[in-house]
């Protein structure tokens, strides 16, 4: 016997036993029937503390299928610590296929990011959310908040808006970036930079947020209007960057920016980890290429 | 003034269980009026104007206001919605504390606009301009647009506090101890301010205190409560100067004299 056939034996599929999957997918099917509002649901305990994605875990574990092949990413890399883990665990209580490649996924689990390539139909976006609300810190009242949602008072949103502009002279929200969904539920698009905003706008991928500590899931449903909130003389726009990944060259992409020595030296590379190899392998090639490392297989 | 009321109350009552809070009152208030509920502590005035003011529904009794369009609405049938929308647009609430009316951690500035957005304004300049207009218009000074009201003194707060609640002009403002725990001179200014205000705004208001020289300078017409009725009702001057109830005697000889 394997290690994993006797892991396998261990958990039901996909971890969640079969009640708790079937409250989840309520709860998802209740939020994609109303686009950007909140909806309340049982979380349980995962094996991972709050904050590493136990809402995007239960949200992926109750829609992921034999067939589905699972892609995971965190801060738009496949390599780091917590993609790397949730992939892992999926391998072990699923026996789903994996990949890193984002138009082979069925289902992409993130924390941080959108992918940079389109996601197209069929596929299923989930998203770790660590604080649902978007009006939790301007008005701190849970039973207000909720009022506030189901009266479409939403003036406070703009009153955090105008403060950035009189503090900083521009709106300097630069994730977690509020949304209006369908011209209804102001949403938190988790904290993703609001250079993904537009990328949420009109997707055909069905778009699923988990928030695991908060005890709450939200959707977007394919071809949903998404806006991102702004003023007539202060107009919504993306972080713009002055120079090509340094790895791929790629313009208009997500940027982070690393740190080479201490002597000041940086780089500028793809956020998206999937999509700067594959321009690599497709020869493009950033300033910076030759310096650095191979890239793992 | 014109010859409807623009809010009738209705033999209000809130019982806090088997305690009173205040029993079977009734009263009027016409436009440009402006009306005290005076009384000791405990006597339900803040009970009362919080009835009014839909922030506390009555245990019976009804409360009604004639809307923008003319017609008279009972505002406990209204819906939570539109109740709240008027709340927010031709009412103001000025609490004792500012603390309760104001965002204590955004700015001066986005206090007074945060109405105009809640109503749809969506241009950052124009709201500014209207914050800093009125701003002045309660006496401070535009370059604190951006501090917040914590950094303010508590005289301040108060007239922010009036500015919030003006910028959408309201039509009937509630004021709950408006010059509470305010030093004397700081008092008459507030007093000037909110009279000149509502002289020139046509504003209908109705002031709780405890303070009787305050219901003289500021209002038209007064009730006087005591254990949760009203014992007398009369204009200002005629109940200040000829007190025909035994309590409000008591109450108006209190009055400290300098």
């Amino acid at each position: 016997m394997t290690i994993q056939q006797t892991d396998m034996a261990t958990y039901n599929f996909a971890y969640l036993d079969e009640q708790t999957k079937r409250m989840i997918r309520r709860a998802i099917l209740k939020a994609i029937a109303i686009p950007g509002y909140q909806v309340p649901f049982a979380s349980r305990e995962m094996p991972m503390p709050y904050g590493w994605g136990t809402g995007g875990v239960q949200v992926t574990a109750s829609i992921l299928g034999p067939d589905d092949v699972l892609k995971v990413i965190d801060q738009g890399a496949d390599d780091t610590t917590n993609a790397v883990s949730i992939r892992a665990f999926f391998q072990r209580v699923a026996n789903v296929a994996v990949t890193t490649h984002t138009k082979d996924a069925t289902v992409i689990q993130t924390r941080h990011r959108i992918p940079e390539e389109t996601l197209g139909k069929g596929q299923v976006l989930v998203y770790q959310v660590p604080i649902p609300e978007p009006l939790r810190y301007l008005e701190p009242r849970e039973t207000e908040t909720r009022k506030m949602h189901a009266l479409e008072e939403y003036g406070l949103m703009h009153v955090k808006l105008y403060e950035d502009i009189a503090r900083n002279g521009h709106i300097a929200t630069t994730y977690a970036y509020p949304v209006k969904v369908e011209g209804r539920y102001v949403m938190d698009p988790s904290p993703t930079p609001k250079f993904d905003n537009p990328k949420m706008h009109m997707s055909e991928a069905l778009q699923l947020f988990g928030a695991g500590r908060e005890k709450r899931i939200y959707a977007l449903p394919p071809h949903t209007e998404v806006v991102s909130l702004d003023f007539e003389d202060h107009p919504f726009e993306v972080q713009k960057f002055d120079q090509p990944c340094a790895l791929c060259g790629a313009e208009g992409v997500y940027l982070d920016e690393v740190i080479l020595d201490d002597k000041g030296g940086r780089m500028f590379v793809c956020s998206d980890t999937d999509h700067c190899e594959k321009r690599r392998e497709e020869g493009h090639r950033g300033p910076l290429a030759a310096e650095a490392p191979e890239m793992q297989s | 003034m014109s010859d409807q009321p623009l809010l009738r109350v209705n033999a209000v009552t809130k019982y806090y269980g088997g305690r009173i809070g205040c029993e079977d009152v009734t009263v009027s208030l016409w436009p440009g009026e402006v009306l005290a509920v005076v009384g000791e502590s405990g006597s339900g005035k803040t009970t009362l104007l919080n009835c009014i003011s839909t922030r506390l529904p009555p245990t019976s009794g009804t409360v009604e206001y004639r809307m923008r369009d003319g017609q008279m609405r009972d505002l406990y049938r209204m819906g939570e919605a539109e109740r709240r929308l008027l709340m927010r647009t031709d009412w103001g609430f000025v609490h004792q504390n500012p603390a309760d009316g104001l965002r204590m951690t955004v700015s001066a500035g986005a206090n007074v606009g945060e109405r105009l957005m809640a109503v749809g304004d969506r241009h950052y300049g124009k709201i500014r301009a209207a914050a800093g207009d009125w701003l002045g218009r309660v006496e401070i000074d535009v370059d604190r647009i951006d501090d917040q009201p914590r950094d303010f003194s508590g005289g301040m707060r108060q007239r922010l506090q009036i500015a919030r609640n003006l910028v959408t002009g309201p039509r009937l403002v509630f004021m709950d101890e408006p010059t509470g725990g305010l030093d004397v001179s700081v008092q008459a200014r507030l007093l000037d301010l909110v009279r000149s205000l509502v002289a020139d705004l046509g504003l209908s208001a109705i002031v709780v205190t405890h303070d009787l020289a305050v219901a003289r300078l500021l209002s038209h017409r007064m009730l006087v409560m005591k254990d949760g009725h009203v014992i007398e009702h009369g204009l200002t001057d005629r109940v200040l100067d000829d007190p025909q109830e035994p309590y409000t005697q008591l109450l108006v000889s209190s009055i400290l004299q300098v």
